[in-house]
């Protein structure tokens, strides 16, 4: 197995257990943090293409989703806290209300 | 001798199995832990290993926008909000969902599915990895992307703004505290 094809497998290792984490934690702070481990898997694979491919774009896009993970970060804390001060808990089935 | 100098010639191949194994058991470790401070470390253990990847396979800007952006800024804010709730919310301490045997029989066809995509994928046309210097990023970036720059510096701007109007109703003289806050200490 090449160097490429390793790092393209780590990268969907480390996508596949932020999903996993995403589904199965009930904590949202845990969430959150797991969906960023899954940005950083999908960031890997770029960066890989990006070399594979010798195009400094795919570098580019992973510099703009760096950015795009602060800003979301960033407005996902906020509503977090006000989550909490509402129902004093960071379990995400206390909030089965809010679904429509 | 002979296995030390076969070591010392393949350093960076050895080195990347080694962060790859160290990011792996980051991520696992976020599964398995309970308590958000210990998953919150794991998963800044798993966000290091991958810049010592990204050192080594050449891509040294994102290595350092990876440990700067995310491990420096997004990690720590996370962290400071951790340890701003822990202590008051026992459901910190809840583990798993009840969707844990679907989940994982998912994540397995999901991941069986990819390891088979990507050991196909055809490389053998590309001699190495290429590596790309500061100076490539940066003309590409500013002559190509600059546009696209400002977008996002613009979508940057508007959540720190949306931050703001989401907590300036519930707490409407946080802004007036922290002067208070800084008078005081001043």
């Amino acid at each position: 197995m090449d160097k490429a094809n390793g790092l393209l497998i780590l990268a969907m290792t480390l996508f596949t257990i932020g999903l996993t984490g995403v589904i199965i934690r009930k904590n949202m702070l845990i969430i959150l943090m797991s969906a960023e481990l899954m940005l950083n898997g999908v960031n890997l694979s770029l960066v890989i293409f990006a070399q594979m491919q010798e195009v400094v774009a795919g570098a580019v896009l992973v510099f703009m989703a760096f950015v795009v993970a602060a800003a979301e970060i960033a407005v996902a804390i906020p509503i977090v806290l006000l989550l909490f001060q509402k129902k004093n808990s960071l379990d995400i089935n206390e909030y089965s209300d809010l679904k429509g | 001798m002979q296995f030390l100098e076969n070591l010392l010639n393949n350093l960076d191949n050895f080195l990347i199995v080694v962060f790859a194994i160290g990011a792996l058991m980051g991520g696992i470790m976020m599964l398995i832990l309970r308590d958000p401070m210990d998953v919150a470390i794991s998963l800044v253990s798993a966000m290091m290993f991958l810049a010592g990847i990204y050192g080594l396979i050449e891509v040294h800007f994102i290595a350092a926008f990876q440990v700067l952006i995310y491990v420096g800024a997004v990690m720590v804010f996370m962290i400071f909000i951790i340890m701003l709730l822990s202590n008051c919310d026992k459901s910190m301490m809840n583990k798993y969902s009840p969707m844990l045997p679907y989940t994982l029989t998912i994540s397995m066809m999901f991941f069986i599915c990819f390891f088979i995509l990507f050991t196909k994928i055809d490389i053998t046309h590309i001699n190495r990895l290429t590596s790309f210097s500061v100076s490539d990023f940066s003309k590409v970036f500013m002559r190509e992307y600059w546009f696209q720059f400002i977008l996002v510096a613009v979508l940057l701007l508007e959540s720190v703004v949306a931050t703001i109007t989401i907590l300036k109703p519930q707490f409407p003289n946080i802004l007036d505290n922290l002067d208070t806050a800084e008078v005081k200490n001043g």
